[in-house]
C-alpha cells in the first residue's frame, strides 16, 4: 500500500467517514449498463440460485432456480438470462462508425492502412464484487463448449439455442476484465475503492455493504460504526440485515430459510409427480407454485438490497467527473467488444480451454502495458493520484527558477535549455535520469543533470521543433509551475511474437489442429 | 589437520566442468545445452571462452543477454580475449543505447540495424532488442546469458532467431516477474511468466544440464551456508581456501556497534549489526543510519584484502563496497544518509539492480527488518541469495531484531498451483538457514 493511501485510511479512521482517493472518476460508465447480481449454492460451485439483471434500476428482471441441482432448471435459467444479457448486447453491435487499422498485408508483409467498423459504443456489466466477476467467468467456461441439440442430437443435456453464445459473451467480459483499465466487465466494490480510502482493511472492503457504509454512513452514525452494523446486523431471527453481495450467500439463511423451502418444493414435485388424477394434480401443482413462488421471494429478498447498493455506488460514482483519458480506454474496450462480434459473426470457434503459448504472452505483453499505461494516465488525469506518485518520489511539482539557454553539440546545434525547477518534492533522481512533463496533452523529456540547493537542474531534450531556436511556448519559463514525472506516459509497443503455427521448439513447436473441445463431462455429482 | 585443497582442487574440478560444457556445446547433437552456475562461478567467462570457441569453428553466433550492461561488459570481455575478432554489437535507438567505451575499440561495429551487421561471427544484444529483429535465415547458435532471469515469452520471441543454443545462468538468484497478475497460466508448460529454462526444460526435458561447481567469488566462509541454504540440491564449493583471503584495518575499533561488527565480519566473513526490535517504516532511519555509519567506518578504517589474486593487499576503497536492500526507496534513504556522511561514490542498490555484481564488502539491510509481516515479495529466496552472495571477503547484515519470531508467525501460504514445480528451498527456510547462521556473529547495539 503506497504511503498517500495509508494516510488516506488513517484520515479516514480518525474523520469516520471514507476519504476520496480520487478527484475525477478514473473508468468509464456507460449510460445504461448492465447490471447482474448473482447468487450461488453453497456446495456446489457454478450452480447459480438466482439473479437480478437488467438496465432498469427500478425495474430488475428476477431469474431463479428452485432447485439448482436440477440439470433442466439451470439451462432454463442460462436461458433467461441469454435472453436479458444477449439483446443488450446485440443493441451495440448494430451502430458503428469508419475507423482505420494496422493490419500487415499478407502478401507483401507490409503494414497498411485497412478501413474497418468500430462499434459506436459497447455494453457494460456491473457485477457488485470481485467474486461477481469470477461468476461470470465461470458461467462462460460452463456454457460455452455446450452444445445445442441443432448443432448435436446426441448430446444427452443439449442445452437451450442461445446459451452457448451467452457463454462465449460471458468469457469475454471476463477475459477482458483481466486487462487494467478496462471497463467491459465491472465490480461495484472494486470501482468505489479504487476512489474512495475507507477506514477499514482492504480485504473489509470487499464487502459492498460496509464499503458504502464508510463512504456515505447514514445520518447521526460514524463510517466504522455504519460498517460494523452492516456487516453483522442480524433480525430477530438471526438473519443478516443487509445480506452479503454475493454471489455466495449467508450460511444461516441457507440452513435456516433456503433449505427448508427446497425440501418443500422437491415434496412439491415429487406429490405432483404421484398425481393420480387430474384433480389432485391441479391440487398439487397449486403447492409447486407457491413452493417456488416462497424460493422466489427468498432470492428476491437477497438481491435485491445489493441491486440497490450496486446503483446507489453507480450515483455516487457518476458525481466524479470523468478522467481526461478515460475515453481513450473506453475506446480500446470497444475496440476488444468490436472484435469479439466479428469473431462470433465469421463462425469462429469458442474460446479455447487453455491459451496457446504465443497467445498466452500476447496476453501477458497487453495486459502488462496497459497497466503501465494505466498508472501513468491516472497520475496524469488526476492531481490527488499524482500527488501519491510524487510523495513516492516517482515524480516532482514545483516553480522554475532559471532557464539558461544552451546549445547541443555537432553540426547542426539544437536548443537543450537548463531548467532549474524549486521543488519541497524529493524524487529519486539518479544521474541522467529521463523526466517528463505533459506539454499539450504529449510527453516532453528532459534529464536530470543536478541539484542546485533545493531546486533540480533539469535540461529538456524535445518537442521544440526542429529549427536553431525552440518554437514558443515550447520550454518553460520562469515562475511556470511544472510537474515532472520519473515513468513514461505512453508506452511503446512489445515485439511481434511470432504466430501460432510458428511457435518455437523451446515452448513446444506449434500447436497443431486444436482439438475439438468437448463440454464438460457429466458425473455422478452433476445431476440430481 | 587436513586441508580442504589436499583433496579437492578447484581448478581441475571446475576445468573440467568447462570442458564437459564446451564438449556438449560444439559437438554434442543437442539443440539446446543448460548450464546452471551458483554465484560466482565464473559464468561470465564461460560465455566468452564459448563465444570465441563458436567463433573459431566458424558458426554465425548471437549473444542474448537482458540488460545493456551485461552486453556492454560481454563485449568488453570479448575484444579483451580476442581484439581482432570482428563483434557487432545491435543496440536500441535511443541516445546513449551503449557504453561509450566500445567506441574505442576497432573491431566493434555498433548499430541499430541487424541488417548492418550481418555476417559478423559474433553479434550481441538484448533480448528486448532482439525480439523485433526479422531474418530470413537464423543463426547457427546462440548464447543466451542470464537464462534464469529471462522471461519465457522473451524467449518465444527470440527462439526463432537461432537453431541451436546454449543458455547459462543462476538458477538461485531472482525469477523475472509480471507486474500483472498470471494465474490464469500457471501449471502451464509455457507459462509467458515463468522463466526461459522452466519452459525450454519442460517441453525439451532431454537436453543435457551442466552445472559449474566452484565459486571462485564466494570466500571459504561464505560457500558452504550459501550452498546449504539457497542449492542444497546442487552444491558447490569456493575457489579458495580459510585463509587465502584477509581483510585488516589499520585503525583499530572503537568500541562502537559499527566497528565491532566490521571486526566480527573481517575476522569470521559475516557479521550480523542486531538493532532492537520494533516495527518500522520501510526506510527505519535508525537502521538506514546504521547502515550508513557502518560503511562511512568501513571506508575510515583503512582497510586493506589480501586474496589469491595478489600478495599484496589491496586497499579497500569506495568502489569495493556496496549496499543491498529490498526495495528502491530504501536504496534511496541510504544513499541521503551517505551522503550526509560524504560518502558518494559507494553503490547502493537493491537486489534486483546487483544481480551479477561482485564486491569486496557487502552491508545488507536485511529484507524483513521492523516488518511486522512477511510478503512472499520479502520471502523470495533469491532476493535473498542475491544480497548474501555479492562479496569475496565478508557481508554485514543490519537488521531489528524479532525476524526469527516473524518468520514463524508467517508461514509461507502461497497458493498451491498445480502443474507447477515446486521450487526448494522456500524463502521461509532459506531465510531461517541464514539467520541461524548470522546469529553466531551478532552484535547488539543500540544506537
Amino acid at each position: 500500500m503506497s504511503l498517500i493511501s495509508t494516510l488516506a485510511r488513517l484520515e479516514a479512521v480518525s474523520t469516520g467517514r471514507a476519504q476520496p482517493a480520487a478527484t475525477v472518476r478514473h473508468r468509464h460508465l456507460a449510460g445504461r449498463p448492465l447490471v447482474f447480481v448473482p447468487l450461488t449454492t453453497a456446495g456446489e460451485a457454478g450452480a447459480p440460485l438466482g439473479a437480478l439483471v437488467g438496465t432498469d434500476r427500478d425495474a430488475p428482471r428476477l431469474l431463479v432456480v428452485p432447485q439448482p441441482r436440477d440439470r433442466d432448471l439451470r439451462f432454463q435459467f442460462l436461458a433467461e438470462l441469454a435472453d436479458v444479457v444477449l439483446p443488450y448486447v446485440d443493441s451495440y453491435a448494430e451502430a458503428v462508425e469508419a475507423a482505420e487499422r494496422n493490419e500487415t498485408d499478407p502478401e507483401t508483409g507490409k503494414r497498411v492502412k485497412v478501413e474497418v467498423e468500430l462499434c459506436a459504443d459497447a455494453p457494460q456489466l456491473i457485477v457488485p464484487s470481485r467474486a461477481g466477476i469470477d461468476f461470470v467467468r465461470l458461467l462462460g467456461r460452463s456454457m460455452r463448449f455446450r452444445r445445442t441439440a441443432e448443432q448435436d442430437p446426441e448430446a444427452p443435456h443439449p442445452a437451450p439455442p442461445r446459451v452457448p453464445l451467452l457463454g462465449r459473451w460471458l468469457t469475454h467480459f471476463g477475459e477482458r476484465a483481466r486487462v487494467p483499465g478496462s471497463a467491459l466487465l465491472l465490480a461495484a466494490t472494486e470501482l468505489l475503492s479504487r476512489h474512495w480510502a475507507t477506514g477499514q482493511s482492504t480485504l473489509e472492503d470487499q464487502h459492498l455493504g460496509a464499503l458504502l457504509a464508510w463512504i456515505d454512513p447514514p445520518a447521526g452514525m460514524t463510517g466504522a460504526e455504519a460498517a460494523h452494523a452492516a456487516e453483522l446486523a442480524r433480525d430477530a431471527k438471526g438473519q443478516l440485515l443487509h445480506p452479503p453481495a454475493g454471489p455466495a450467500t449467508d450460511p444461516a439463511f441457507d440452513n435456516k430459510l433456503l433449505a427448508p423451502a427446497l425440501e418443500r418444493y422437491d415434496r412439491a414435485r415429487t406429490a405432483l409427480a404421484a398425481a393420480e388424477d387430474g384433480l389432485e394434480a391441479d391440487e398439487r401443482l397449486g403447492e409447486l407454485t407457491a413452493a417456488e413462488r416462497a424460493i422466489r421471494d427468498l432470492v428476491e429478498s437477497r438481491t435485491r438490497p445489493t441491486w440497490d447498493a450496486v446503483w446507489r455506488g453507480l450515483d455516487l460514482l457518476r458525481e466524479l467527473p470523468e478522467g481526461a483519458r478515460v475515453e481513450e480506454r473506453w475506446t480500446r474496450d470497444r475496440w476488444s467488444f468490436t472484435s469479439h462480434r466479428d469473431r462470433i459473426t465469421a463462425g469462429e470457434p469458442p474460446q479455447p480451454r487453455r491459451d496457446d503459448a504465443v497467445t498466452a504472452a500476447n496476453k501477458l505483453a497487453t495486459r502488462e502495458r496497459e497497466q503501465a499505461r494505466l498508472e501513468a494516465q491516472e497520475a496524469l488525469d488526476d492531481p490527488l493520484v499524482m500527488a501519491g506518485r510524487r510523495l513516492s518520489g516517482e515524480a516532482f511539482a514545483g516553480e522554475v527558477t532559471d532557464v539558461v539557454m544552451t546549445y547541443s553539440e555537432g553540426k547542426r546545434p539544437s536548443p537543450r535549455p537548463l531548467v532549474t525547477l524549486r521543488t519541497d518534492d524529493r524524487p529519486h533522481l539518479g544521474e541522467r535520469v529521463k523526466v517528463y512533463r505533459s506539454l499539450g496533452g504529449k510527453p516532453q523529456s528532459a534529464e536530470f543533470v543536478g541539484h542546485d540547493g533545493d531546486g533540480v537542474v533539469l535540461r529538456i531534450l524535445d518537442k521544440m521543433g526542429r529549427g536553431k531556436e525552440p518554437e514558443p511556448g515550447s520550454v518553460p519559463e520562469k515562475g511556470d509551475r511544472l510537474c515532472f514525472t520519473l515513468f513514461e506516459h505512453e508506452q511503446r509497443g512489445g515485439a511481434k511474437l511470432p504466430d501460432p503455427e510458428n511457435t518455437p521448439w523451446t515452448h513446444g513447436g506449434p500447436p497443431g489442429e486444436a482439438p475439438h473441445e468437448a463440454a464438460d463431462p457429466l458425473t455422478a455429482e452433476d445431476v440430481l | 589437520m587436513t586441508t580442504v585443497s589436499e583433496l579437492f582442487d578447484p581448478g581441475a574440478v571446475a576445468a573440467a566442468a568447462t570442458d564437459a560444457i564446451l564438449g556438449s556445446t560444439l559437438h554434442g547433437d543437442a539443440r539446446g545445452v543448460v548450464v546452471d552456475s551458483p554465484p560466482g562461478a565464473g559464468k561470465s567467462t564461460l560465455v566468452v571462452r564459448a563465444a570465441l570457441e563458436l567463433a573459431d569453428a566458424g558458426r554465425p553466433l548471437m549473444v542474448v543477454a537482458q540488460t545493456n550492461a551485461q552486453v556492454d561488459d560481454l563485449v568488453l570481455r570479448l575484444a579483451e580475449k580476442n581484439p581482432e575478432l570482428p563483434v557487432g554489437r545491435l543496440h536500441s535507438s535511443d541516445a546513449d543505447a551503449y557504453d561509450k567505451a566500445l567506441d574505442e575499440l576497432p573491431n566493434v561495429r555498433k548499430s541499430a540495424k541487424a541488417a548492418e551487421l550481418a555476417g559478423l561471427p559474433i553479434t550481441i544484444s538484448t533480448a528486448a532488442k532482439w525480439a523485433h529483429v526479422k531474418v530470413d535465415e537464423p543463426w547457427e547458435h546462440a548464447i543466451v546469458d542470464e537464462a534464469y532471469q529471462m522471461r519465457s515469452d522473451s524467449l518465444l520471441a527470440v527462439a526463432g532467431l537461432f537453431r541451436r543454443a546454449l543458455f547459462v545462468g543462476d538458477p538461485g538468484q531472482l525469477d523475472p516477474f509480471a507486474i500483472v497478475g498470471s494465474e490464469q497460466w500457471a501449471g502451464l508448460s509455457y507459462d509467458p511468466s515463468a522463466s526461459a529454462v522452466t519452459t525450454l526444460l519442460a517441453h525439451n526435458p532431454e537436453l543435457p544440464q551442466h552445472r559449474l561447481p566452484v565459486s571462485w567469488r564466494l570466500p571459504a566462509s561464505a560457500a558452504p551456508l550459501v550452498s546449504a541454504a539457497f542449492y542444497p540440491y546442487t552444491p558447490f564449493r569456493s575457489g579458495t581456501d580459510h585463509g587465502d583471503r584477509a581483510l585488516s584495518f589499520a585503525i583499530p575499533s572503537d568500541g562502537s556497534g559499527p566497528d565491532r561488527v566490521i571486526d566480527e565480519a573481517a575476522e569470521s566473513g559475516w557479521g550480523l549489526l542486531e538493532l532492537p526490535a520494533r516495527h518500522t517504516p520501510r526506510t527505519d532511519p535508525e537502521a538506514v543510519r546504521a547502515v550508513a555509519t557502518v560503511v562511512r567506518r568501513l571506508l575510515d578504517r583503512g582497510g586493506a584484502a589480501t586474496s589469491e589474486r595478489s600478495p599484496d593487499p589491496s586497499p579497500l576503497t569506495a568502489d569495493r563496497v556496496a549496499v543491498g536492500t529490498a526495495h528502491r526507496d530504501q536504496a534511496a534513504a541510504i544513499r541521503a544518509a551517505l551522503a550526509d556522511l560524504g560518502v558518494t561514490d559507494v553503490t547502493v542498490d537493491t537486489a534486483n539492480r546487483l544481480q551479477g555484481r561482485e564486491y569486496d564488502v557487502t552491508v545488507v539491510l536485511h529484507p524483513l527488518s521492523g516488518r511486522p509481516d512477511a510478503t512472499a515479495f520479502h520471502l523470495e529466496t533469491g532476493r535473498l541469495c542475491v544480497l548474501a552472495s555479492r562479496h569475496r571477503h565478508a557481508c554485514i547484515v543490519v537488521c531489528r531484531a524479532g525476524v526469527g519470531d516473524l518468520l514463524d508467525d508467517y508461514p509461507s501460504t502461497e497458493p498451491v498451483q498445480l502443474g507447477t514445480v515446486v521450487k526448494f528451498p522456500d524463502g521461509w527456510e532459506a531465510n531461517h538457514a541464514v539467520l541461524a547462521h548470522l546469529a553466531e556473529h551478532r552484535v547488539v547495539w543500540q544506537p
